[in-house]
């Protein structure tokens, strides 16, 4: 009997052994099919049979399996994994289940519904259809994706873009990286929606060289497809390795073959955007939304969500945790729920000590947060963001102390070198809360103790004088910084400090409340 | 530059001619072939897309995948981003180092993408998942 084996080849699963597991499938006789991945990252390599899965599992797993056994590391049937069954699966419908690249399972499980609904709808019909779907952006800053699609539908140019965002360089988020290389034909779909709506025939997608994997299955996909999304005209571009070219003017610089510095807003890309024509700058999740709303109607997308924040968010659960993957719902759930009872609390055992919210420009969350709904507007309210939706998970062995400085010299390894609250503030920040963690503050400078400098202070600084110096500067870089980098690394810094003043050796920190 | 090292640049740059903001492709293509974007290199490449080598030079120092320098050895990435540091792998920089020694570079980097896994490290395109000590050694002892 030829039994037919479905393992994933998605990044992940090959980075913890799934071409070894598939050889040995296919040495043993059994047909190998590679399929994307349910997402259900602790158990990878994920091996599955009629519906059945087995993870993690190692080539010396492989005859136990095919004979009926294995029962340690059998987990059932995979739908009904509470870890699956518990979500609301929208944009990763058709995970673990279709082979990436392959037209036929994609036009068999509803592929390209989308684009001939709005090809059926009209322009107009199909940007309102995702206007009322309530979508915002899923790749930071929320903003509703209807809107700038109306505002470049409404712009008049002899070219306009699409320009996917997959630059994706949070730490904790992988859910672009999962839809590019488990689904990319939805992606392709989304683009190719967006061009028919706005009047574009041009769409780049920026995506980082760190993802070569993703970048292979985009461009095997956009090769099969072109005759689907024609007239509309599809490249993949790869980053340089700079963080900061996430930002969309940075990247949109990077584009035209610049060093991404970050541009001046207004003019807004919707307007003046890659070569200066009216550009649709969207996240890969955003525009993976997009063919479920114009296949389903936007009511149905809508029905999903809490206050301002409606359909589904792929959250990602990473670093300390027991299990850790893809977990996509509708808005509201509590950060509590996510991490105990969905990921089962940390993958040491140990008690969780915080978790960042939102990437290295996100808070430290306490748990006494715990309670806090998933919602744009409920984590803004406590100085936190949502981001892209990602969750790193610490124990109690971690060193917040060390986060807050890493924060700091994350920002100074990617800042553009635009403004200098950002680009100066950042390595002075990482002095500073080394000289807090020495308990060695700065000595009066020569100009300070010039007699002529009658107004400043003569005396030792102290480390309360630090540690107001570190929440001035944080002060400084959120003000007077141009874009998110500069402006959010204090809310790590800021966080970490508010909640673990012991970690930095202080009893505790006198946070100033935000000052919005 | 050897005359057959200028006519691949030359061949390099003419194939990505046709496309918008041709640049990137053409310093990830040198990057790829070259192991670094040289001083002649960013001369021929400022004159064929009609800027200074100012510009281009701005270009190249920006963006960390493009390196002045050849480096000369394999290169391990690390990741050692938030999530990796969750799952420790500031425990195992130091046995990395020492067992990379001259012969292999490790390089910092900020996520693979991979984050429920870690500590994660990446060697050309290949990544690699759950490294510990003994692992993250054995890997680099096998490096070229
Ligand atoms: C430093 C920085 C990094 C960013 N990185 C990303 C990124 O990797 N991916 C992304 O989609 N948006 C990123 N953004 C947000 C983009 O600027 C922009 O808001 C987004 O691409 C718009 O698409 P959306 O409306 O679909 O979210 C970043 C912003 C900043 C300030
Ligand atoms: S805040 Fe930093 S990254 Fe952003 S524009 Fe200013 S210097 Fe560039
Ligand atoms: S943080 Fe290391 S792979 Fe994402």
């Amino acid at each position: 009997m030829m039994v037919t084996v479905r393992i994933s080849d998605d990044a992940l699963a090959i980075a913890c052994g799934a071409d070894d597991v598939a050889k040995a499938f296919e040495k043993a006789g059994a047909t190998v099919e590679r399929v994307s991945s349910w997402g259900m990252q602790w158990l990878e390599p994920l091996v599955e049979i009629s519906g059945i899965g087995f993870g993690p599992a190692t080539p010396g797993d492989v005859q136990a399996i095919l004979d009926g056994g294995a029962d340690a590391i059998c987990i059932g049937p995979i739908a009904a994994h509470p870890f699956i069954a518990g979500q609301q699966r929208l944009t990763f419908a058709r995970a673990g289940k279709t082979r990436p690249t392959s037209l036929e399972d994609y036009e068999a499980t509803g592929g390209w519904k989308g684009l001939n609904r709005a090809r059926e709808l009209g322009p107009e019909a199909a940007v309102e259809e995702v206007v009322s779907s309530g979508l915002r952006g899923r790749g930071g800053a929320g903003f509703p994706t209807g809107i700038k699609w109306r505002t470049v539908a409404g712009a008049k140019a002899d070219q306009k873009y699409i320009v996917c965002n997959a630059d994706e360089g949070d730490s904790a988020t992988f859910a672009d990286r999962m839809v590019m290389e488990g689904d990319p034909y939805m992606l392709i779909e989304g683009m190719a929606i967006a061009g028919f709506a706005a009047g574009a025939t041009r769409g780049y997608i920026y995506c980082r060289s760190e993802y070569p994997h993703a970048i292979a299955k985009l461009e095997e996909a956009i090769h099969k497809s072109a005759h689907i999304v024609h007239p509309f005209v599809l490249e993949v571009r790869e980053g340089a390795g700079a963080y900061v070219c996430g930002e969309e003017t940075s990247l949109l610089n990077s584009l035209e073959g610049k060093r991404g510095e970050v541009r001046a807003k207004p003019p807004i890309p919707a307007l003046v955007g890659l070569f200066g024509r009216p550009t649709i700058v969207n996240n890969v999740l955003s525009l993976a939304a997009v063919p479920f709303i114009l296949a389903e109607g936007a009511k149905a997308y809508a029905d999903c969500g809490m206050g301002r924040s409606r359909g589904t968010m792929p959250i990602q659960l990473a670093g300390n945790i027991k299990h850790g993957g893809l977990y996509e719902t509708a808005f509201g759930i509590t950060l509590g729920a996510l991490v105990n009872d969905i990921g089962g609390g940390t993958a040491t055992g140990k008690p969780v000590k915080g978790v960042q919210v939102g990437g290295p420009l996100g808070a430290y969350l306490h748990p006494d947060q715990f309670d806090i709904p998933f919602d744009y507007e409920a984590y803004a309210a406590v100085d936190a963001l949502i981001g892209h939706g990602g969750i790193t998970v610490f124990d109690e062995d971690a060193d917040m102390a060390g986060m807050a400085r890493f924060a700091m010299e994350f920002c100074a390894a990617e800042s553009c070198g635009k403004c200098t609250p950002c680009r100066i503030g950042s390595t002075r920040g990482v002095e500073l809360i080394d000289r807090i963690l020495d308990r060695a503050p700065r000595t009066r400078d020569t100009v300070e103790a010039l007699p002529q400098m009658h107004n400043a202070p003569k005396d030792q600084r102290s480390l309360d004088d630090e540690i107001e110096l570190l929440e001035d500067l944080c002060e400084t870089m959120k003000f007077g910084s141009l874009c998110a980098l500069g402006g959010f690394t204090p809310y790590p810094v800021m966080s970490a400090l508010k909640h673990w003043p012991a970690d930095f050796g202080v009893a505790t920190a006198k946070v100033p409340e935000a000052a919005e | 530059m050897t005359d057959g090292k200028a006519a691949r640049l030359d061949e390099i740059i003419a194939s990505h001619a046709h496309r918008e903001g041709p640049m990137l492709p053409i310093l990830h293509d040198v990057q790829a072939e070259f192991g670094h974007v040289s001083e002649d290199a960013k001369r021929t490449i400022a004159k064929a897309l009609n800027l200074s080598r100012a510009e281009v030079h701005g270009v190249v120092s920006f963006y960390h995948d493009f390196k002045a320098e050849p480096v000369g050895k394999p290169v391990l990435k690390l990741c050692r981003a938030e999530s990796c540091k969750a799952r420790g792998v500031e425990n195992l920089v130091a046995a990395a180092e020492a067992a990379a020694g001259d012969r292999v570079e490790i390089e910092t980097i900020y996520c693979l993408g991979l984050c429920s896994v870690g500590p994660n490290a990446m060697i050309g395109k290949r990544p690699y998942a759950m490294l510990d000590v003994p692992k993250i050694e054995a890997l680099i002892r096998e490096m070229a």
